[in-house]
């Protein structure tokens, strides 16, 4: 907003002040919103479902008797209001309720989950931004030529093969013919008792302990998934940057900034990819969220118990504290995203500031 | 100009690959340790690991290796049972009374002795916490009331139990045999109740152990468990306890891994000493492959399709008759099914006592067109099939739509989650529900119940065996048979009338039995004395030596 120039400096601050109290509160607002519709969407969901919730906790198996006691105890013969509102009073003091599929709290499942899941996606999305971005450029700078060509076909492919079957055939080569990396889950069995991770992210783990044959096996293990994904995300922000920096390549700046002399680096990576880099923020994080729900056909190929493969599971077999807590979590991490991103998008964009 | 950003670029990639190759130079073959057996097996059904609540197949093999019970099946002959924790037994005149004799110095793998008490407390937990598979005990006559005097300990050493009726001997010790049977550590297990308020529900103060239990461990087998974390990964250690044999091998490690290529290509490698979940594909190259071997067993699962019998074209008796005419049996047996499953048409699996290997059944289009007709559907008519979306369920469902198509049968596929179509089977709103069915227990009366009896066939009915299932009001001399076969004491006898009962079945029934499962497993050539049993719970480990 703009400040007249005439208000006092006391008043200014003031109205600054006042400014960000209604900012935050904008944003408590959003969020709590956000919160409640994903969760009321989520958990009338999960009821309305051809599934009889306590089929999923007891099996095909169980006796009526048993059946009608576990249906009474677990709330399901109340009206859906009522489910709904107590499931969320537990929800405010921390309780999310115990998995049906695996009897841990559920808070606790996903603690255990999520580390998986978080170091996988950050490393596809480090190697995706690292060879994406610059594959982007190359292909841009040089529109039409070979490599254009060349980058473009690895998008495509990235983009249109199924996951599953890339997988697969990574695994193939990779693992059962050359042997360069590790299969399946995320750590060797050898290390499964003489290693205990404190983070859950088992690279940090094992550096911060100065375990380096632990560090080894891990790092065999995440690379093949890690690289998929990143192959993955690749294809999206090589693409993305390679359009971006059509756009930046063609604006007049660019022409004057060669009118002066300056390096063809320069121009390039000094000047085009700085502003192509605003939108790019986004794409990268959009990408990086994406990553971060759990990629679940690569999870079940590579056995990683990851976040994506819990709470698939737990859907298929309608367990909704699972899933509700699953979907809390990934509500959160987007929301996150989405604020980091803002925060990374101001300090790459000055204009975003000088309003 | 454009070489500087070559030059970026070439920098990035040979970073990369140099760090690639740093890191993954890599021994030339991966190999698990000597001592230790590492599975790959979807073990994602474990849900408890107390042995008075787990109901699911992969925990009744983890228990069967972990736990010791009062008698266990036979392994060379599974129509018998042989003491485990019990040295003898005898069955009172009445045939209400069982006295087991305890062997002497047994130990949990704690150190506490094994006594006549744990015995009782095991079943005393099991009755009162009245779990899914408790009925498998209570319907012995067995309530909360009662246990301590049905179920009780006479002296340290021996153990007796009462039950209500004169049962068929075979019958009650088949019914030990099953997972509800393991005998817990009382004395470890008091140590870690939980205090429970009693309530309408549930009337006593504490839980028995059963939050503790769900993954802790009170038993006395060849192997103890460590730990078990779901849908990752079950490490069993050896006993060094247990009264018996000790184990070879030091640990076994059932890693989680659905994928049937995934467990293949880590079987090739080494990763893995046995492939629990291969599909023919897989298993046809397993088999091929010099350095691997192969092992199967049939289970007592059985797949068939039922016709619900609300549906007025599905309750005419020769419509029945006339799809047990449109399979096509061969096809399904050497195409879809092979390797992992055997054409199968009566209700009791192989190996269960009183099995019936009869498949009069073949393909016949025009016999029956004949049945059709003689029902007024000589035009067919429509109808739907709720098909769980796996294999290889799916590939059955769709040959059974072809070949009723023949006879002018329009069957339509309704494919589902297999927990979203049987709730609907549950609920008795399907048409035609195509699944599987596996035993309760080693007993021919777990498959004779589910498929013969039906007391109630009303929409309130309380008992829901797939009879009940598919509204089919069963004859009451049937239902009377099947539980007269309870009590018969010869097991001979016994066995007769069961085959009696699949026989009608067979031939009067909604139910179409299309075959039994074959458990299959890949090893690498260094396992040795790995076998698969009839049921998992004779799925033993501990007589697996590595090489």
């Amino acid at each position: 907003m703009s400040i007249p120039e005439t208000v006092p400096t006391a008043g200014r601050s003031r109205a600054r002040a006042n400014g960000w109290a209604k900012s935050i509160l904008r944003f408590l607002v959003i969020i709590v919103t956000t919160y409640l519709g994903l969760l009321a969407v989520t958990f009338f969901i999960g009821r309305v479902i051809p599934i009889d919730p306590v089929l999923a906790v007891l099996g095909d198996r169980a006796p009526a008797h048993v059946v009608e006691r576990t249906r009474e105890l677990m709330g399901f013969n109340k009206p859906l209001y009522e489910q709904f509102y107590i499931y969320v009073r537990d929800a405010l003091t921390g309780n999310f309720g115990t998995s049906v599929l695996t009897t841990n709290p559920v808070m606790s499942d996903i603690r255990r989950v999520f580390p998986a899941t978080l170091e996988l996606a950050t490393l596809g999305t480090i190697i995706g931004s690292l060879i994406g971005v610059p594959l982007g450029v190359l292909a841009a700078v040089k529109r039409g030529s070979i490599a254009d060509q060349i980058v473009r076909v690895v998008g495509l492919v990235g983009y249109s093969v199924p996951i599953f079957w890339l997988a697969l055939l990574s695994l193939l080569f990779f693992y059962a013919k050359l042997r360069w990396v590790a299969y399946p889950g995320r750590i060797d069995i050898v290390y499964e008792y003489s290693f205990t991770p404190i983070t859950g992210l088992y690279l940090l783990d094992s550096l911060w302990q100065g375990q380096w044959d632990v560090f080894r096996d891990v790092f065999r293990h995440i690379i093949l998934p890690a690289g998929l994904l990143g192959y993955f995300s690749l294809a999206y922000i090589s693409r993305m940057t390679r359009s971006f920096m059509l756009n930046e390549l063609g604006q007049e700046y660019i022409v004057a900034a060669r009118a002066k002399g300056l390096s063809e680096t320069r121009i390039i990576w000094g000047h085009a990819l700085r502003n192509a880099a605003v939108p790019l923020v986004t794409v990268i994080a959009l990408s990086y969220a994406g990553l971060l729900e759990g990629s679940v056909l690569t999870e079940t190929v590579f056995a990683w118990p990851g976040l994506g493969l819990y709470i698939t599971n737990s859907l298929q077999n309608a367990d909704m504290n699972a899933v509700l807590g699953g979907t809390i979590v990934i509500g959160s991490v987007f929301i996150a995203i989405n604020i980091l991103s803002d925060l990374l998008y101001r300090t790459l964009d000055p204009r975003t500031r000088a309003r | 100009m454009m070489h500087s950003l070559n030059k970026h670029v070439r920098m990035l990639t040979a970073g990369a690959a140099m760090s690639l190759i740093l890191m993954a130079a890599a021994p030339a073959f991966a190999e698990t340790p000597a001592d230790t057996l590492v599975e790959g097996w979807a073990i994602d059904d474990i849900i408890t690991m107390d042995p008075g609540e787990a109901f699911e197949l992969s925990t009744a093999e983890v228990t069967a290796n972990t736990y010791s019970y009062l008698v266990r099946l036979d392994i060379n002959d599974t129509s018998k049972v042989v003491g485990d924790l019990a040295e003898s037994w005898t069955v009172s005149d009445d045939g209400l009374t069982y006295t087991f004799k305890m062997k002497p110095d047994t130990k949990f793998a704690s150190g506490n002795p094994v006594t006549a008490e744990d015995v009782a407390y095991s079943i005393e937990r099991v009755v009162k916490l009245d779990k899914s598979p408790a009925f498998i005990l209570t319907q012995f006559g067995l309530t909360g009331d009662n246990v301590t005097e049905k179920a009780k300990a006479t002296d340290a050493g021996t153990f007796t139990f009462t039950v209500d009726k004169a049962y068929a001997p075979s019958f009650v010790l088949n019914c030990l045999t099953a997972t509800v049977g393991a005998v817990v550590d009382k004395k470890l297990v008091l140590e870690h109740v939980a205090a429970v308020t009693p309530s309408a529900e549930y009337k006593y103060d504490n839980d028995f152990g059963n939050e503790w239990l769900k993954t802790g461990y009170a038993g006395s087998g060849a192997f103890k468990l460590r730990e078990w974390r779901a849908n990752e990964v079950v490490v069993m250690e050896r006993n060094d306890n247990y009264y018996g044999e000790k184990t070879p091998l030091a640990r076994v490690i059932y890693r989680h891994m659905k994928e049937s290529s995934g467990q293949r290509l880590a079987l090739e490698a080494g990763d893995i000493d046995v492939a629990r979940n291969l599909e023919p594909g897989d298993f046809d190259a397993v088999s091929k492959n010099a350095e691997l071997a192969t092992t199967n067993a049939p289970k007592g699962t059985v797949y068939y399709f039922s016709l619900n019998q609300k549906n007025a074209n599905l309750a005419k008796p020769e419509v029945a008759e006339a799809f047990k005419y449109l399979v096509d049996y061969d096809a399904i047996g050497s195409t879809l099914i092979k390797g992992i499953g055997e054409i199968h048409q009566t209700f009791l699996p192989k190996g269960v006592l009183g099995e019936l290997p009869e498949n009069p059944y073949k393909m016949d289009v025009a016999k029956a067109k004949e049945l059709l007709a003689k029902a007024g559907l000589a035009d067919g008519f429509s109808v739907t099939m709720d098909v769980r979306n796996t294999q290889p369920i799916t590939g059955i469902a769709e040959s059974i739509q072809q070949t009723l198509a023949q006879a002018n049968i329009k069957m339509e596929i309704i494919p589902g989650d297999g927990k979203q179509t049987l709730t609907k089977y549950r609920n008795r709103t399907h048409d035609i529900y195509i699944g599987q069915w596996g035993q309760d227990y080693f007993d021919p009366n777990s498959n004779a119940e589910t498929f013969t009896v039906n007391p109630d066939n009303s929409d309130e009915g309380k008992n829901k065996t797939l009879a009940w299932r598919n509204t089919w009001d069963v004859p009451k001399e049937w239902t009377e048979e099947s539980k007269a076969a309870l009590l018969e004491k010869d097991a001979t006898k016994r066995a007769e009338m069961y085959k009696d009962l699949q026989k009608k079945v067979l031939e009067k029934s909604p139910f179409v039995v299309i075959f039994q499962q074959t458990e299959v497993a890949g090893l690498r050539g260094n396992v040795k004395g790995f076998k698969l049993g009839p049921s998992f719970d004779t799925n033993y480990v501990f007589t697996v030596s590595k090489d």
